[in-house]
């Protein structure tokens, strides 16, 4: 591992400042994603600011909802009470992802900035426009069977690894950061973006923002009690998802008042699968319905020579999930 | 060390100094120490305790707590099997919860408590997870063991010991090449059916 600077931030506002000191300055949290990439080369900071002595780790129900420190761990989230109670499909995905000692490390905003598991990111030897913009994307006509269906550009064809993120954006979450120019909230929808020409940036926080903490909306409780988080994966355990599928929905007997519904490793950002979240309002649970919304949510899709499997899969897993949570 | 490393220390003044706690490398820099002074100081005290006993040790801030337990404080019990978190085999327990001691840098570790394999037992009387696995035959190499046995003891303090499929989904982060698995969660269930 190359050497840096290492700083202990006590305050959001000096971590900040830190940062913004160096051109590669980073945010450590947990470290399970930034000190692998940086024992293989990927990323070399010049600066880690650790900003894990921050009081940004609390849990706590708001007017709004639940707030969640950004520096709560994954495994704090996963098992608090009220999490469990209220938004158990959040705990299901954080559950389907990683280890149980990765969980122990990672955090809520470590969890939202790691970069994708595309090998040719993780393959210095590579081109890559993520990592060495310009140097072209070596998955696009390389072997893309982990890569994209949807939003993906001529630059980049990677996909968010985050299980956790596909139940926040399903769940309508908010994210708070601080930065240089203050405070801002920004929807969980619009933190990841899309690869585009930029496929170097991964979400749409500026230089020297810090994330503070994510609010899940009182709003999102209704969808309590028929949630499932199907996730495909080549084992059973501690893998990447293929495709994954966050299901939450609000019923009314046998019929869905309303739908949350968002896919996992289909896209550079959690997914969100709005026209068939509008098409499964008010309709009576049945087969034909789940495979009516798999078919609106795969509008749009687009696969490459490796990954065309999915196109099947995810649309099966799309109604996996919501025989799961309706069951 | 380079001149230009020299630089990039003493000019890169620090404009949150109040807000921080300045390591030695940048107060170094900001006090515009000695070059010599700020190259020594590249080394970041840490004062953690692992296995009940306090260590006071400098480690440059990219050594991980495996690197440190293992080639500083002789506690190799610990194994580097991948070094990126997806094997196990560096499994500790850090202030009671287990983690991949190759993911996490020492000087994170200030005034932690860690818990190494070396740690289980209490003088020559093994830890009861020590000794099913020993019973079960819960290893035939006995690289990932250390690692296993850490995750095991922690996964039973987790209460994750309903079923069979629980105690297999909680133990992934633990890889096993030789495949003792099926052992392993007998140990597992022997310890976990002792307690109850």
């Amino acid at each position: 591992m190359n050497p840096f600077q290492y700083t202990r931030a006590i305050a959001a506002g000096g971590a900040i400042q830190s940062v913004l000191k160096e051109p590669h300055g980073h945010f450590l949290a947990g470290g399970t994603n930034l000190i692998d990439l940086m024992k293989m080369g990927v990323v070399m900071p010049e600066r880690l600011v650790d900003i894990n002595g921050l009081p940004l780790k609390g849990i706590e129900k708001t007017s709004a909802g639940l707030r969640i420190g950004a520096l709560a761990t994954n495994s704090e989230v996963a098992d608090h009470p009220l999490v469990l109670e209220s938004y158990p499909l959040l705990s299901q995905a954080i559950n389907a992802g990683a280890s149980p000692q990765l969980r122990n490390m990672a955090t809520v905003g470590g969890n939202m900035m790691q970069r994708t598991r595309c090998n040719y990111f993780f393959d210095t030897a590579m081109p890559c426009n993520k990592r060495v913009p310009g140097s072209g994307c070596g998955a696009l006509n390389g072997y893309n069977r982990m890569h994209a269906l949807f939003g993906a550009s001529d630059q980049c064809i990677a996909v968010n690894p985050s299980d956790m993120c596909v139940a926040m954006v399903a769940l309508d979450a908010v994210v708070h950061v601080k930065g240089p120019k203050g405070e801002r909230t920004i929807k969980f929808a619009d933190f990841h973006r899309l690869p585009g020409d930029h496929p170097e940036k991964d979400n749409t926080l500026e230089r020297g923002e810090l994330i503070m903490a994510v609010d899940l909306p009182a709003a999102a409780m209704a969808f309590n009690r028929h949630v499932h988080y199907e996730k495909i994966r080549d084992r059973s355990s501690f893998a990447f998802a293929l495709v994954s599928v966050a299901a939450a929905l609000n019923m009314k007997g046998s019929t869905i008042t309303g739908a949350r519904l968002a896919m996992g490793g289909v896209a550079h950002k959690p997914w969100r699968l709005q026209a068939a979240e509008d098409f499964l309002r008010g309709k009576t649970v049945s087969d034909e319905v789940f495979t009516q919304a798999a078919t609106l949510a795969m509008q749009g899709a687009k696969a490459y020579q490796d990954n065309k499997f999915k196109l099947t899969m995810a649309p099966n897993a799309i109604v996996q999930a919501l025989k799961t949570a309706t069951a | 060390m380079s001149g230009s490393r020299r630089d990039f220390l003493k000019t890169s003044s620090l404009l949150s100094a109040m807000a921080l706690t300045p390591p030695a490398v940048i107060q170094a820099a900001e006090n515009q120490w000695d070059e010599k002074f700020a190259d020594a100081a590249e080394k970041i005290p840490v004062t953690l305790e692992v296995n009940g006993v306090s260590y006071s040790v400098k480690v440059e801030p990219r050594i991980t707590l495996l690197d440190l337990l293992r080639e500083q404080l002789n506690l190799t019990g610990s194994k580097k099997g991948c070094d990126r978190g997806q094997c196990g085999a560096c499994t500790v327990h850090v202030n009671g919860v287990r983690i991949n001691s190759c993911l996490s840098l020492a000087v994170c570790n200030e005034g932690k408590k860690v818990t190494t394999i070396e740690g289980l037992a209490t003088g020559d009387q093994l830890h009861p997870m020590q000794e099913a696995f020993i019973k079960h035959d819960g290893f035939q190499c006995g690289y990932c063991t250390s690692g296993q046995i850490m995750s095991a003891v922690a996964l039973v303090k987790e209460g994750r010991t309903q079923s069979r499929e629980q105690i297999s989904e909680f133990m992934s982060g633990n890889i096993c090449r030789c495949g003792a698995y099926s052992n392993i969660v007998k140990a597992i269930q022997e310890v976990k059916n002792n307690q109850a």
